[in-house]
């Protein structure tokens, strides 16, 4: 192979200095040229579709029609056209989709980040203890509420009272024979396991459960959906986070009497806002894309633009191309402008503390 | 979990305030020790309660559903218990079709693959109680094992001996084929990028762009691309005498034309964590293994490999977890046509959902769970526990 005195020598041949890196740290020509070109055409392959997706915006519905064009100015005039479609003639629906995306994500993500981030301080800090028979009692009174309702057609509310008074009863009496205990690694792989949990296998009963109490197609019903959607990975982001902080800083708060609240609050929620910013950023984006939850929850008024998008596609003159573009485009602005930000995040290696754990 | 179930400790509220301080000063200092002393169960509980309350207890009232036929009177639902009908009609009634495939005769081919993974399957499983018998962990693999037997007795039946498959076929193929496809070009763009390159930035943050576009608009994009009339490649289509070929018309181009638009947006994902975990590999040992003369391959595969093992394995898991929740991208893309062939388990669920068969629905909802978890739980046990503590 390449060892040192040949790349010492004056004498090298052509093929040999194309094919050898000059030094450790560079590529050698012949490298440098194919790994460029794949990455070049893998840029090309990431944005074609969104050039096009861009150009379309700006064609006449003749320009789309005709078959391809692809240069502005050269090949067609562009025009704003479909633009002008969406900003003026048909901003209602659009405008309301859009003002429900923001609201739904924003206070998902909110109320997502807070809950989770706290639950994920509390395991990173805090060492709980539930009783293994504890735990098994309830789910056994859910399981036997869930029969007793699906067997026997009682009223679900009145059995989940039910269940849970005999759970309560039951934990006291029994609750104290039993020593097993969980710990937090546990209750920390019950949350972030929630993941797994495909969304269909509980959006169903969700549904009924906001219907029974007409939450339906409401801003609060996907609130609270996509906020536990969205949980596992808050929980598992900012759990990684905490643990890295140091005990002292909390131990030494709580000597100047500090509150568990303000320590959590003043001192480490500042310490953690890398992190604290790249899972928000992440969540967002989540909750801004997140289509099936909204598919059964919402309706009309509070539908999101996922399912505008999706619903583009029932014209009688088959999908307006041009428009369709349009509100693609005006969707993922956002989200692209974030994803610049979380960008900067990501290249130091943030998320992959959580997944090397 | 934790909050309500042993005893707490608020019975000594009284003597905290003295007596004589201002009311509203004593209200609060009563609240605000009240509270640090309730802290432990405070920090979890919302985070516990919401779980249980849209996570837990939704899964077990759906298997309710699942067991159940569930009949719409005004306003209200009434639910009525028939046992495994819901499942049996999956697996062997009138849904079969459309859950499992067409069955006729299994071809030659159907029984060669099927024999090769019985054989392979209880090789494993010998060579596994050989090595050292654990009760638990034999079972696990007996489960992950029948699993796996079922699955290749399935393809057999369809995919080898040329019948249609249905909806859990289809979400099988675009885990194994999709995530196959992302993990190899996610690691290649990631060794890639990993070179001393200049523009590392700009190819980073190109590369991770497609990760944060809604599906939807993928999808609709995606079917722009690939119009053969009116899209930008039409000219070679035309060229290639496939002017009025439609992707989605076929069973095998409309499955390709989704693992394509889900790749484009999945591998910046692995890309991204990859070139992360690339990045922390020590720069002395690979150097110090050029130097000795290793080729780029062997630097590969002796220190650069093992060092991102264990992350791999991680991003595969997050990545095969989120695949068999692929539903937005067929339903946009070919609506889960032509027919049933693109047509995932979630997705399957929905239009049942639509039909108003909600008990099918939910049945297929806990199928596409117990094979989400088993597969899922296995290769978490079987690679991603030892890819992390290497015996």
């Amino acid at each position: 192979m390449i060892t040192q005195d040949i790349r010492m020598s004056p004498q090298r041949s052509l093929l040999r200095r194309w094919f050898e890196p000059k030094s450790i740290k560079q590529m050698a020509p012949a490298t440098a040229v194919i790994v460029y070109g794949l990455l070049m055409l893998w840029a090309v392959f990431v944005l074609f579709p969104l050039y096009w997706l861009l150009i379309t915006s700006f064609k006449l519905p003749a320009d789309v029609n005709a078959g391809p064009v692809y240069l502005p100015w050269i090949d067609f005039t562009p025009s704003l056209h479909a633009w002008r479609e969406l900003f003026v003639f048909d901003y209602e629906d659009t405008l309301r989709a859009y003002i429900n995306s923001i609201i739904i994500a924003l206070l998902a993500t909110a109320l997502c980040v807070t809950i989770g981030s706290m639950a994920a301080y509390a395991l990173a800090r805090i060492q709980y203890k539930p009783k293994f028979a504890t735990i098994v009692l309830f789910v056994l009174c859910l399981v036997a509420m869930a029969v007793v309702v699906g067997r026997w057609g009682v009223d679900w509310r009145l059995s989940l009272a039910v269940a849970l008074a005999v759970f309560f009863v039951l934990a006291r009496a029994v609750g104290r024979h039993f020593k097993a205990t969980l710990g937090n690694g546990d209750i920390l792989f019950w949350m972030i396991s929630q993941r797994i949990l495909p969304p269909i296998v509980a959006v169903i009963p969700i549904y009924m459960m906001f219907q029974s109490v007409r939450l339906l197609d409401t801003h609060i019903a996907q609130i609270l959906a996509y906020s536990v959607v969205n949980l596992p990975i808050v929980v598992w982001l900012m759990y990684d986070f905490f643990v890295t902080i140091p005990t002292d800083l909390d131990e030494s708060a709580q000597l100047d009497g500090a509150t568990r609240f303000a320590t959590f609050v003043e001192i480490i929620l500042p310490l953690a806002k890398p992190g604290l910013a790249a899972t928000t950023l992440l969540v967002l984006i989540l909750c801004w894309n997140e289509y099936l939850l909204s598919l059964f929850l919402s309706t009309s008024n509070a539908q999101t633009m996922p399912i505008l998008v999706a619903a583009m596609n029932a014209g009688e003159r088959g999908i307006l191309w041009w428009s369709m573009a349009v509100v693609i485009i005006v969707m993922i602005i956002p989200v692209v402008l974030m994803a610049l930000v979380l960008q900067r995040f990501i290249s130091k290696g943030i998320l992959l503390g959580a997944v090397k754990g | 979990m934790t909050s309500g179930t042993g005893p707490t400790t608020t019975s000594q509220l009284g003597h905290v305030a003295p007596a004589g301080l201002n009311a509203s000063v004593t209200t609060r200092a009563r609240l605000n020790e009240w509270l640090d002393r309730q802290s432990r169960q405070i920090f979890i509980a919302p985070a516990v309660i919401m779980i249980l309350i849209f996570s837990v207890f939704p899964t077990i009232a759906s298997l309710v559903l699942a067991f159940s036929n569930i009949r719409l009177r005004a306003g209200s639902y009434q639910v009525q218990f028939v046992g495994l009908r819901n499942f049996r009609k999956q697996f062997f009634g009138t849904e079969q079709f459309h859950f499992l495939g067409t069955f006729t005769s299994i071809s030659l081919l159907g029984w060669i693959v099927t024999i090769a993974s019985a054989a392979g399957l209880i090789w494993w499983l010998y060579r596994y109680a050989k090595q050292g018998f654990a009760i638990l962990g034999f079972i696990g693999r007996l489960i992950t094992a029948s699993v796996g037997f079922g699955l290749a007795l399935l393809f057999s039946a369809t995919l080898f001996s040329g019948n249609p498959f249905g909806t859990l076929g289809v979400t099988i193929l675009y885990v194994l084929v999709g995530c196959t496809i992302q993990f190899l070009i996610g690691l290649g763009l990631a060794v890639l990028c990993a070179q001393p390159i200049k523009g590392r930035t700009f190819f980073r943050v190109v590369f991770f762009i497609p990760l944060m576009i809604t599906p939807i608009g993928i999808g609709y994009s995606f079917r722009m691309l690939a119009d053969t009339t009116k899209g930008p490649f039409s000219p070679v289509w035309q060229w290639i005498g496939l002017g009025d070929f439609g992707w989605a018309n076929h069973a095998w181009t409309a499955r390709l034309f989704i693992v394509i638009g889900d790749s484009w947006q999945w591998i910046p994902f692995i890309f991204v964590i990859l070139l992360a975990a690339l990045e922390n590999v020590s720069r002395d040992q690979v150097e110090a293994g050029q130097v000795d003369g290793a080729s780029g391959w062997q630097v590969f595969k002796e220190i650069t490999w093992p060092q991102i093992a264990p992350v791999a394995a991680t991003v595969m898991l997050i990545r095969i977890i989120e695949a068999f929740k692929l539903v937005d991208l067929p339903n946009i893309m070919t609506s889960g046509g032509p027919g049933i062939a693109t047509e995932s388990m979630t997705l399957h669920s929905f239009f049942a959902w639509r039909a108003l068969n909600l008990g099918d629905s939910a049945a297929i909802a806990y199928l596409l769970l117990f094979v989400t978890v088993v597969l899922c739980v296995s290769f978490f046990n079987l690679i991603v526990l030892k890819r992390l503590r290497p015996t």
